[in-house]
């Protein structure tokens, strides 16, 4: 092939789109379909719990979209990073709506799934052995960190997903996958140069998000030897230059290269041009492949577990003294809590924000000027699901009634639910940011289910 | 006459997580003009971020992209992701502390 066409119907799985603009991209003449299903954005609890952030619903309904364009132009479907963290819960997930999908339209569809959870024991060999590498900010790992980690998956690049698309299957459902591997996997596989297929990769990984109209649906990016153009499946939409090229600043920290699994993404030298008043071209992109074949750890741990309250203050006397008053809060409840709980200072911890006054930006807020009613939200961590609630009800009465310093009376604030304490179960945090240095395929397991004869 | 602050001068100011371990700010200015104030290094440089977002200076990276009139700084997260204290989650609102810097008269 001298041409493939990757169809990128949006930037995640279950956001949802207008089916027909996948059905441009079929009459268009698309290759291959690719979509992202994860990220970790949102922060660790999906990962750390196993847990979509996406509902069943939007997912069946985004796949069937998917699987009855492809089927009828006889085109394959990647899915990365599924089930938002790629966790093989995650992966057996979408795994299982598709199944449904499939026998509901009645589609004999060949489905890969690809695995990349990592098991703690298998890592510390690899750390033993001098095979793991941190990644700035984080410093050396720590066996003990692994094991601390409730979920760790491995960032897969685009060889297990041409392993599985080889093998014939139609449909690949991966665990975590580097964003732009599910676009990538395809056209690397059909020979094309890994500078224009990386960087167009990186172009369509959030849909729609490099036209002038990101909620109109996706991208078409038709890839050759020299370069690759990129349209808009909305025949109403446009992509230019500019947005094409401040894509590659989205979510980056380094907004010239990429490190993918086997290599460097390099649009340093990249050049765009507007082929037509909605359609660009880019070229100039290259790929430097690594010497060593690297790849990366995610992994998450519980921190405690969290219990929230939240009141609100509407009374002027209060608000004009408000930073002291939420000084004399935090003062009182670790109080309160030692008289109570016998809890001291590092046994649990608490946040107090004060939403409407500087809650978003805390001691980095620049404004100064006198709020107008504030939210007051008290977020408990502790190491059990009951410590963090008899802290937060300990602070109950203070968050009802606490005056300032100057009031000579008590004020009853105003809370919007009862019970006035919310259980939130464990939190988590991101504790991994290392590379293994592997073998592409290492890492993965690769299964076939459905169509057999392929 | 009121101070002219980076904002004024752009077409977008945002930022957003680059992975759970690092923030990125993106100044897309709206012209040669204003690109020359957000770029010029005796104005915004690794120091004002430092003090602006309390971070190491030295962690800091700034990009200067004319091409596309957009300045670029990355620093990895202050605050742990998902932790108790970390009140944006996706640091979408860190923009704001940049964007309303007052520029050079």
């Amino acid at each position: 092939m001298d041409k493939v066409r990757v169809l990128a119907p949006s930037g995640m799985l279950g956001a949802g789109w207008d089916h027909a603009t996948v059905e441009r991209g079929i009459a268009l003449g698309a290759d291959v379909i690719s979509i992202d299903g994860g990220s970790t954005d949102s922060g660790p609890y999906y990962l750390g719990a196993a847990t979509a952030k996406t509902t069943a619903k939007a997912v069946a309904r985004d796949l069937r979209s998917l699987f009855t364009a492809a089927a009828g132009a006889g085109i394959p479907v990647i899915v990365g990073s599924c089930g938002t963290s790629g966790t093989d819960a995650g992966v057996d997930w979408v795994a299982g709506i598709a199944a449904e999908v499939l026998a509901e339209e009645g589609l004999d569809l060949k489905v890969a799934r690809i695995y990349s959870e990592q098991d703690a024991a298998e890592l510390k060999e690899h750390l033993g052995a001098g095979r793991v590498h941190p990644l700035p900010p984080l410093g050396e790992l720590a066996a003990e960190t692994l094991e601390s980690c409730t979920h760790i998956v491995g960032a897969m690049g685009h060889e297990p997903i041409v392993e599985a698309l080889r093998a014939g299957a139609q449909v690949v459902l991966a665990g975590r996958a580097t964003d732009t591997a599910v676009a990538a996997a395809y056209p690397l596989m059909k020979g094309l140069p890994a500078g224009p297929v990386w960087h167009a990769a990186k172009i369509v990984e959030c849909g729609g998000q490099c036209t002038d109209n990101p909620r109109a649906g996706g991208v078409l990016a038709t890839i050759d030897a020299d370069g690759f153009t990129i349209e808009p499946l909305d025949p109403d939409a446009a992509c230019t230059p500019i947005l094409v090229a401040a894509h590659m600043l989205y979510e980056t920290a380094n907004p010239f290269e990429m490190r993918e699994p086997d290599g460097t993404l390099d649009v340093r030298e990249a050049e765009y041009t507007a082929v037509d008043d909605r359609v660009v071209r880019v070229t100039g992109s290259k790929f430097h492949v690594a010497d060593q074949h690297t790849i990366k750890l995610e992994g998450a741990r519980v921190t405690g577990y969290e219990t929230m309250s939240f009141s609100a203050i509407r009374d002027p006397l209060v608000l004009a003294d408000i930073d002291e008053w939420a000084a004399l809060m935090r003062a009182l409840i670790t109080q309160r809590v030692s008289q109570t709980l016998g809890l001291a200072a590092g046994e649990y911890a608490f946040d107090l924000r004060l939403y409407g006054h500087n809650a978003v930006l805390g001691e980095l807020e620049p404004e100064t000027g006198p709020p107008r009613e504030v939210g007051v939200m008290l977020l408990v961590n502790a190491p059990d699901q009951p410590t963090a609630t008899a802290v937060a009800k300990v602070a109950n009465p203070l968050m009802l009634h606490l005056p300032t310093p100057s009031m000579d009376y008590l004020p009853s604030f105003a809370f919007p639910s009862s019970p006035a304490e919310v259980e939130r179960g464990a939190a988590y945090e991101f504790v991994l940011n290392h590379v293994v240095d592997c073998a592409p395929l290492e890492l993965f397991r690769i299964e076939f289910e459905g169509k057999t004869h392929a | 006459m009121p101070e002219t602050t980076l904002a004024d001068l752009a077409h977008e100011v945002r930022s957003k997580n680059a992975g759970p371990f690092w923030v990125t700010m993106e100044l897309f200015m709206r012209d040669a003009d204003g690109y020359r104030v957000a770029a010029d290094e005796t104005f915004l440089n690794e120091r004002v971020i430092a003090s602006l977002y309390h971070v190491d200076e030295h962690s800091i990276g700034i990009f200067r992209i004319p091409s596309l009139n957009v300045v670029k700084i990355s620093f990895p997260r202050p605050v742990s992701q998902g932790s108790l204290r970390d009140r944006d989650m996706h640091a979408g609102q860190h923009h704001v502390p940049l964007a309303r810097l007052v520029v050079p008269a």
